[in-house]
This record gives C-alpha cells, structure tokens and sequence, in this order.
C-alpha cells in the first residue's frame, strides 16, 4: 500500500525525523487558511498528491507545468495551488492518462545549502528488504535529487549499503558508518545519525516496504532535512497497522483492481486488447507472455486463485468487459484439484450472465476435464476449445486480429 | 531416491482443524502419504478422521514428533501465526517445515528466517505449493504430498522440477507426464521475497540425487535467484537444465500476485534472466507450453 508525500512526513515527524513544516488540504477554500500556518520567510513548496514520482517535471492537461512549484510570495503559491488541484497531472510514472490531483500540500520553502561546485547540498537515503540476505537495508548516496539508478549505473563508488541484522537491529556504528560515507561533520554528522536511527524505527515498526528520501537536503543555516518522502507498506502487515490503514486513499487506485479484491481476484490493467482469466498468479504471468510470444497484446492480469467459482469467473467477466479495448478473452485454467466441470459450468453460466459477445477461447486442463469441454461444447455458446496453452493462445490471437 | 521426503515421510499438519489444512490433509491421506498428526494449540487429545484412519491431534509440535514420529511439517495456520508455527517446526528439530501460508508479513519472515541460521530444520515457502515425491502406484498413488499439488497429475520418474509458482509447475509436470517422463520430486519454493529455500538449494539436491537425470527450473521476474542458481549450474551441475521465466510482459513496478514479482534491477527482469539462462547452457523454454520438450531437446536429443 502507498500513501501520499504528506502523509508520509507526519509519520516521520511522529518518529522525529526532521521535515519542513506543511499543511495538506483537498480543497481551495482552505489554501489562504494552509498558507497562514506556514513560515513563508524563504518562499513555499506547492506539491500536488498523487502516488506517482516525477512530479516536478510533470505537466497537467491544461497546459501547467510542473506538479512541484516554488513560489517566493503567498500570491504565488495561491495561484499554482489553484492551478493543480482537481486537474490531471502526467508524469512519467503515471502513464499517458495521467492521475487527478486531489490534495495539495503546502510547505515551507527550505534554504537550500551549496556544494563547493555550486550544486545543491542533497543526498540519497532509502530503507527496504535485500532479498539476496533476507535482511533490511539501508541505501545511502551523496548523489541525491537525481534519479539513483543513474547513480548506481554511473559512479557505483557512491552507493553506500548497510545491512541490519533482524536479530539485534540497526546498530549504532552502523549509523555512523553511513554518516562517515556521506561526509558529514560535527552538528550534522549528529543530525545525520539521529536521522538514519529514527528513520530506520519508523521503517521496522510500522512494517514498511519501502522507505525512501529523495533529496535528504542540508539547509543553508545547517539543517539535515527529509525533502521528500516515499513510502510504501507491507500488505500483508496491514492487519496490525489500522492508523496506516486509514490513510488509505481510494482515489489513487484503479476502480476495477478495488472490484476485483472484493472477490478475492487480483486483477491490473494493461493496455492491449486480449483479456485472460486463470488461476495461480505464475500460471496468469506466463499466459500475458504467450499471448505476446504468439502476437497478440495481454489486457490484463488477472489471476483467479487457486479455485475458481462461478461467482468469481461471473465478476471477473465483469470486470474484464468494463474495459472498452477488450476485443476477445482467453480462460485458462489448470483445476488440478477442483474439478473443470464445475468450472466450464461457471463459464457458461457467466458467458450467459454477462451476455458475452466477444469472441472466447478456454483452456482447461485437470481433473475431470472430458466432462468439462463436453459441458462448454453442449452449452450452446460458441466457446473455443483450446487443448494447450498455446493452442489456446494462437487461437485468440487469430480470432481477436480477424 | 528423490529429495527432502520419501514415500515413507511421516508428516504433521499444523492447522489440521482448519477448512484448508483439513481439505488438503484428507487428499494426501487420499494420495497414500503418512499422514501422522495433526497440531491445533487446545485440541490435543483430539482426532482428525478420514476414510477410516485416525490420526491424532497434539497441543504442540514437539509431542506430536516424539509420539508419532513425525520428521515433517505442513504448515496452514493463518497468516498472523505463521511464522510462530515455522519457529515452533524448528524448536522441535524437525527436518523440514513446509509453510503453504499465503501472506505471512515480510517482516515476521525476516526475523523467522535469522532464528532459523544455524539450525537443522529446512524451510521451504511460505506462500507455496509444497512439494510432491511421486509414488509407484496407479496415477503416482503412494507418492508423497505435502501442500496443495493435485497428486495424480505426477508419475515416478527421473525429472526433478522446481518453482515459485503453483499452477506453473503443476503445468510442467503435466507436461511431462503427458510426454511418459516422470518426476523424483517436485518443489514449488513459493512467491515470497522472502523463503526458506532457494532454487539454487533445490538444483543442489537434485545434483547430487542418483535418481534425478534431469531438471526443470521454472522461474519468475523479481530478485536475483534464477540468475544465482543459473551461474552455479554452469559451473557444477552434471545434469541437462530447461527453465523458464514468467513475467516477459509484466509492467514494471507492479506485484503481480506474488510479492517477489516485482521488476526492481537491471538482472531481474524476464529478458535478463532468459539471456543470463541460455549464457549458462540452459535449454530456455519459449514458452509455458514447451517446458517439457525444451527439457527432451538437450536430454534425450
């Protein structure tokens, strides 16, 4: 689960990691009110919430650029506000269709501190789980503000790593040793310590996936500050977290994929025109795959679960035809231990429901399958049988590109 | 021979009274597996039943091992209590405890996985199928089964599988059945991020199993496993190798049902993991379809 820039800092400041000060609204009566809470010695942040990066350099539909503004005056700030809230923002995470900005959030414009080369003071600090040892990590560059996979590929030398051993968790040195790689001193290297410490609480206790700061920023009057904050959480932590649960938002995730939870479907968009439905989430991946492999383009994944009810195949069909580039549905279904006439009789019955006119191919493959293709055969409906999965696969494609 | 379990294999089901542990405990009693005992905190004493056998139900994993002998575990508790079950299989020194578990905190696996260093007990999963040792009777009858597999989609045979996913591997093993080759064992090692054995453990076993002639390693965008195992194999396995990867048209950044199926490095994505497989002399199937036969192109030629 993500959550919003905003929401992210209030958890850090609850943690005592040092943020500038902001305030957060969904709505533009409440912009000069925000405005006033904040100290506009140095100007103000407008940041558009969305749970996508590239924000900065994002431009919305009508023509504004950039979803992160400086405005040196209140005036300023008022107008970019107005100009970002309720419109849609395209950056290069949120694809072409962009996502509706429906919060902004205000902060203090920080002072930015220089480098001796005139660049701004700005580092690199991330917390998530390296899979190779099963252990947190913690990411650190002096290289921040800039896109870190560019960093790791150009001057690998810049890329601090330390890892926490889950049985003793971080360690002072440990702290120290990445405040020493980033180069700090006196009052900072402090700051620095204290700041990777608690970041790391904040990240082990609240089951955090991802915790990453980009840029962590050094203020002209030698401040360490998190200048921006990414978070993500584990989903399946979320039962023990209901204060993260809450700051859940709706809004940022795609209507079909909600739908598709409530019937224990796991379902994501994609942009081709093949829809398929199966079961078991490698089995869902590799039918995309065969799709593509024999030339056809995958709609969606969507992955039944280990069974596959006739209420689930009817929502999931639901779900599949609410999406207008859908020109034909591949069903392939492994029921090793469910039994496929069960299944083919939920098919049908969803392709009855549902009043399906696109063309459909069924795989099915397990127990009692004889029973199940003659029940698809009998139905009436011109369903096509395919016996493997790619037989199945050609068969659509051949069908969707007629 | 054949890896981690036999035909004889006793084995435990934690979760026993439960709808999913009950259902899949009866279908390997089904199968012909030892099905020994059963563990539910506050229901010892108690008895699961099924086609006329009785087997017993023990408060903790300890008693249930020392009184029946069990040496195995199949795990099904609810994901809050899983990793409790796991450290409960390795207190009690068994050999292998297998967590079926779907959605165990990554976090209660990080810190199960750093009691379990040093300790004799094997994890494999969570968030997996189990694994399967054929048996020699009608449709594998007699096999070994733990977790979720459909049994009699297996024969006895001399092909080792090993994956991530469920329904993937049993369509490999359908493949090869379909074909006459049979399996030694197959183990489904789970979509976690975080689990207890790796493909590169499992291509291990299967190397050194007299039984095992050749493998199959099915594997998935997300992490750098694949590409661990796929470097050890060209330099010590003795048996032919196919593999597939699953994912080649898997957006980046997003989960795709298994939380270890996100594209993060350069190493990790379908197309890297195919180049690095075929680097490493392993025969690449192109597609789901062809995992046996890619296996049959460099082992029976």
């Amino acid at each position: 689960m993500n959550i919003h820039e905003y929401q992210a800092k209030a958890l850090f400041a609850q943690f005592g990691v040092a943020v500038p000060k902001g305030v957060a609204t969904q709505s533009s009566a409440e912009f000069a009110q925000c405005l006033s809470q904040i100290d506009g010695q140095n100007g103000y942040m407008v940041k558009s919430q969305i749970h996508a990066g590239g924000r900065g350099k994002g431009t919305f539909t009508n023509g504004f650029k950039g979803g992160v503004k400086f405005a040196p005056t209140r005036e300023k700030a008022l107008e970019h506000a107005q100009a970002m809230l309720g419109n849609t923002l395209v950056t290069a995470q949120t694809g072409a269709e962009g996502r509706k900005v429906q919060t902004i959030y205000f902060t203090e414009a920080a002072n930015l501190g220089k480098r001796p080369d005139g660049r701004d003071d700005e580092y690199y600090l991330a917390i998530l789980l390296d899979r190779a040892t099963s252990q947190p990590v913690i990411v650190a560059s002096t290289e921040g503000g800039v896109e870190i996979e560019q960093v790791a590929h150009a001057t690998p030398e810049k890329i601090f790593k330390v890892r926490v051993d889950p049985a003793v968790g971080l360690q002072a040195y440990q702290a120290r040793q990445l405040a020493f790689a980033l180069g700090f001193k006196g009052e900072l290297f402090k700051q620095c310590v204290n700041l990777v410490t608690k970041l790391y609480q904040f990240y082990w206790e609240k089951d955090a996936a991802m915790v990453e700061v980009n840029p962590l920023l050094v203020t002209q009057e030698g401040q360490l500050l998190a200048l921006d904050a990414k978070v993500s959480f584990d989903d399946n932590a979320l039962f023990r977290h209901p204060d993260v649960v809450a700051l859940r938002d709706l809004n940022e995730e795609d209507s079909k994929e909600i739908e598709a939870s409530k019937f224990g479907l796991s379902y994501i968009a994609l942009d081709g025109n093949i829809a398929c439905l199966v079961n078991g989430a490698g089995l869902a991946m590799s039918t995309m795959d065969i799709i593509q492999h024999f030339g056809g383009s995958p709609a969606n994944f969507l992955d039944v679960g280990g069974g596959a009810s006739q209420e689930q195949v009817t929502a999931a069909f639901k779900i599949i035809l609410g999406d207008p580039n859908v020109k034909g549905i591949l069903v392939n279904i492994f029921g090793g231990i469910m039994d496929c006439n069960v299944i083919a009789s939920g098919i049908v019955a969803a392709v009855k429901e549902t009043g399906l006119k696109l063309p459909l191919v069924v795989r099915l493959e397990g127990n009692n399958v004889e029973a199940g293709k003659a029940t698809l055969a009998s139905s009436g409906l011109t369903i096509v049988s395919g016996d493997s999965m790619a037989d199945a696969a050609q068969k659509i494609v051949k069908l969707v590109n007629q | 021979m054949s890896i981690l379990v036999k035909e004889d294999t006793r084995i435990l089901v934690q979760g026993i009274t439960g709808d999913f542990g009950a259902r899949h405990a009866r279908l390997s009693i089904d199968y012909g597996s030892q099905v020994v005992a059963g563990v539910t905190p506050g229901k010892g004493g108690q008895v699961f039943e099924h086609n006329g056998k009785k087997v017993p139900i023990f408060n903790t994993v300890a008693e249930a091992a020392k009184q029946t002998g069990a040496t195995v575990s199949a795990i099904f508790v609810p994901p809050p209590f899983a990793a409790d079950a796991i450290l409960e299989c390795v207190d009690a020194d068994l050999d292998l405890a297998v967590a079926i578990t779907e959605g165990i905190p990554v976090k209660d696996m990080i810190r199960a996985k750093r009691a379990m260093q040093g300790k004799r007990t094997r994890l494999i999963g969570p968030n997996c199928p189990g694994l399967v040792t054929p048996g020699r009777g009608d449709k594998s009858y007699g096999g070994c089964r733990i977790g979720i597999a459909p049994g009699y989609i297996h024969r006895r045979g001399k092909v080792g599988v090993v994956s991530r996913s469920g329904t993937l591997t049993y369509e490999a093993v359908w493949q090869l059945t379909c074909r006459n080759q049979g399996q030694s064992t197959c183990v489904g090692i789970g979509g976690d991020p975080v689990n207890g054995t790796s493909h590169l453990d499992v291509i291990k076993l299967f190397n050194e199993d007299p039984e095992t002639e050749a493998i199959i390693m099915i594997g998935e965008i997300g992490g750098s496993a694949e590409v661990e195992a796929a470097r050890w194999i060209k330099a010590h396995c003795k048996k032919p190798v196919a593999g597939f990867i699953a994912g080649a048209t898997a957006p980046a950044g997003r989960r795709m049902g298994h939380a270890g199926a996100v594209i993060g490095g350069s190493e990790d994505t379908a197309a890297a993991k195919i180049k690095i497989f075929h680097e490493c002399g392993i025969s690449v199937a192109a597609t789901p379809s062809d995992m046996a036969d890619a296996l049959l192109r460099i082992w029976k030629g």
